[in-house]
């Protein structure tokens, strides 16, 4: 297959993938716009009112970034291993297994999916957040690549666990059990430095401390983590998990018999 | 170019629970050939179509299509096969004509070309006026239909039909053979497997019977059915026997009194048969095969293998 064809194979699964969630906007954009806004409500509005400024931010101000990035991990990972495991439940990941197309195409194309999906989300939840508090952009740079690195890392992990999945209880357990614990852990609604010693060298082995953390020096321009720390956290993990799918892709683990 | 459109050679599987579904295998089929490889269910056929399809993998042998080796030139081989598999496998909530472009697209067909491809293959399949439904809308011959289309979007060298017209009424099965027949004249080769025996016998010119992991047979369909050495018909009569009938020579059995089953070697003619009725005043009707013929030779061979 020429490099051509491996981009219109890519441009074909990244344009499917995206048509799917769309097309189901409803299950898939909608609810993590509305439940952040309670969170904004909430956490922000009624309880953020009542605590100090951190860092020289008000509550909701320190949040914002941190809920931003907490909907683009849900949502990508939620994308790639809901997409991977239908599709794998449907058989018609074998449309794509029967082609030419090399599996690091089909890797790339899922985790694309997964980052468009994280991306729109994440313009939605900002949007949101604009009702509640004024954001400012310290680094755009920072901004496109944190959340590019963000969603593509958790895109992965979600095809790794779709890859494993052999039924849909398979596909909530690591949201439920990992994500889920690690996001509420990793920063979004306090700074580590608030944390007793002890907890906050545990809390450096959560690795969305770091995204969130790069995310808010990117919103806010303050962070508890060194920007190079978090950057090698980041492409440590996602190198890890590219090679890791490809690696299960090849030896056809979990979709070849 | 390589005279066969596919060769294998000394072609194992051995599942994790340790059943042998496929044992050294070996089989070759030519370029431009309609092929039929048959066997009961759990021979093996499925296997074999997923390791060439890349869908299994296989424990040892050598697999080449259209003379690419599908460890070493993987993606030339998979690019010249259209497979339809057994089971449906698309997307239920997907519209037919971007199921069938988006295979074009897997195969990296620019979407222009993959646009038209789509439509025509479609349209020779009688889907176009459904394009926009999804396969949920489809009646299950419909589906079949669209497993078709979308494997011959990408013009493949080679097509592997697994079990194509099961559950398929028979209209509709008959204007798919007509279709089959036309796609292998225009120089595709067609490897087909069906329990629908007299589907294999009028559509292809070779055959392989898989039993058990094993070839037990590879041949022309023609020189197969010249192994069966005897055939049964049904006479049907104008007027009901009175006397006793006397047909030497001739194994026979009265159905009823207008109707008799007749057992010929394939040595014996139908003429001398007929002269013998003829002289006892008895006129046939009309005539026709008791079964179908190579189902005997299947059923036979098989259960042969088994033993």
């Amino acid at each position: 297959m020429t490099s051509k064809e491996q981009l219109i194979a890519l441009h074909t699964i990244v344009v499917k993938e995206i048509r799917r969630f769309m097309r189901i906007w409803i299950q898939t954009i909608l609810p993590p716009a509305i439940t952040m806004s309670l969170y904004f409500i909430i956490m922000g509005n009624f309880i953020g009112s009542q605590i100090d400024d951190i860092q020289g931010f008000s509550y909701i101000e320190f949040i914002a970034p941190g809920l931003i990035m907490m909907s683009i991990i849900t949502n990508s990972y939620a994308n790639s291993v809901s997409s991977f495991y239908s599709s794998k439940f449907q058989r018609h990941i074998e449309e794509m297994l029967v082609s030419p197309m090399p599996n690091y195409i089909i890797i790339i194309g899922f985790m694309l999916g997964g980052v468009a999906r994280g991306i729109i989300v994440g313009i939605a939840v900002t949007i949101v957040a604009l009702f509640f508090t004024q954001l400012q952009i310290h680094n755009v740079g920072l901004v496109f690549i944190t959340v590019l690195l963000t969603s593509a890392l958790f895109s992965l992990a979600g095809i790794i666990n779709g890859i494993f999945a052999n039924s849909f209880d398979d596909i909530s357990i690591i949201p439920t059990f990992v994500l889920t614990p690690l996001t509420y852990l990793g920063g979004i609604f306090f700074s580590i430095n608030m944390l007793p010693k002890f907890w906050q060298t545990v809390s450096l082995a959560n690795p969305i401390l770091y995204m969130v953390n790069s995310f808010r020096l990117s919103i806010l321009g303050i962070t508890d983590i060194s920007l190079q720390s978090a950057m090698t956290v980041m492409i440590s993990f996602f190198i890890i998990l590219f090679f890791v799918c490809l690696y299960l892709l090849n030896k056809g683990i979990g979709i070849r018999t | 170019m390589s005279e066969h459109a596919l060769k294998i050679n000394g072609l194992n599987k051995v599942y994790k629970n340790k059943v042998i579904a496929l044992n050294n295998i070996d089989l070759e089929v030519k370029m431009g050939d309609f092929f039929a490889l048959l066997g009961p269910n759990g021979a093996g056929k499925s296997t074999l179509i997923g390791i060439l399809t890349s869908l299994i993998n296989k424990t040892a042998g050598k697999v080449r299509i259209m003379g690419c080796d599908i460890d070493t030139e993987f993606s030339k081989a998979k690019s010249q096969i259209g497979l339809v598999p057994q089971e449906f496998n698309f997307n239920n909530f997907e519209p037919l004509v971007e199921i069938v472009k988006s295979q074009a697209g897997y195969f990296g067909m620019d979407k222009r070309i993959a646009g038209d491809a789509s439509e025509e293959c479609l349209q020779k399949l009688g889907l176009w006026e459904k394009r926009k439904s999804t396969p949920r809308e489809l009646s299950g011959g419909m589906k079949r239909r669209l497993m078709i289309a979308r494997a011959l979007v990408h013009d493949p060298q080679l097509l592997i039909l697994d079990e194509p017209t099961a559950g398929v009424d028979i209209e509709i099965r008959r204007s798919m053979w007509e279709l089959l027949s036309k796609i292998n004249e225009n120089g595709k080769t067609i490897i087909l497997t069906t329990h629908y025996l007299e589907e294999a016998e009028s559509l292809c010119k070779n055959i392989a019977i898989i039993d058990n992991g094993n070839i037990i047979v590879d041949t022309s369909m023609r020189a197969l059915l010249e192994k069966l050495n005897e055939e049964s018909f049904i006479l049907y009569l104008k007027k009901p026997i009175s006397e006793k009938l006397k047909i030497p020579e001739y194994q026979f059995r009265l159905i009823d009194e207008k109707t008799i089953e007749i057992t010929l070697n394939t040595d014996k003619s139908l003429y001398k048969l007929f002269s013998l009725l003829n002289e006892q005043g008895i006129e046939v009707l009309s005539i026709k095969n008791k079964s179908n013929r190579l189902e005997e030779l299947f059923l036979k061979l098989t259960s042969n293998s088994n033993s």
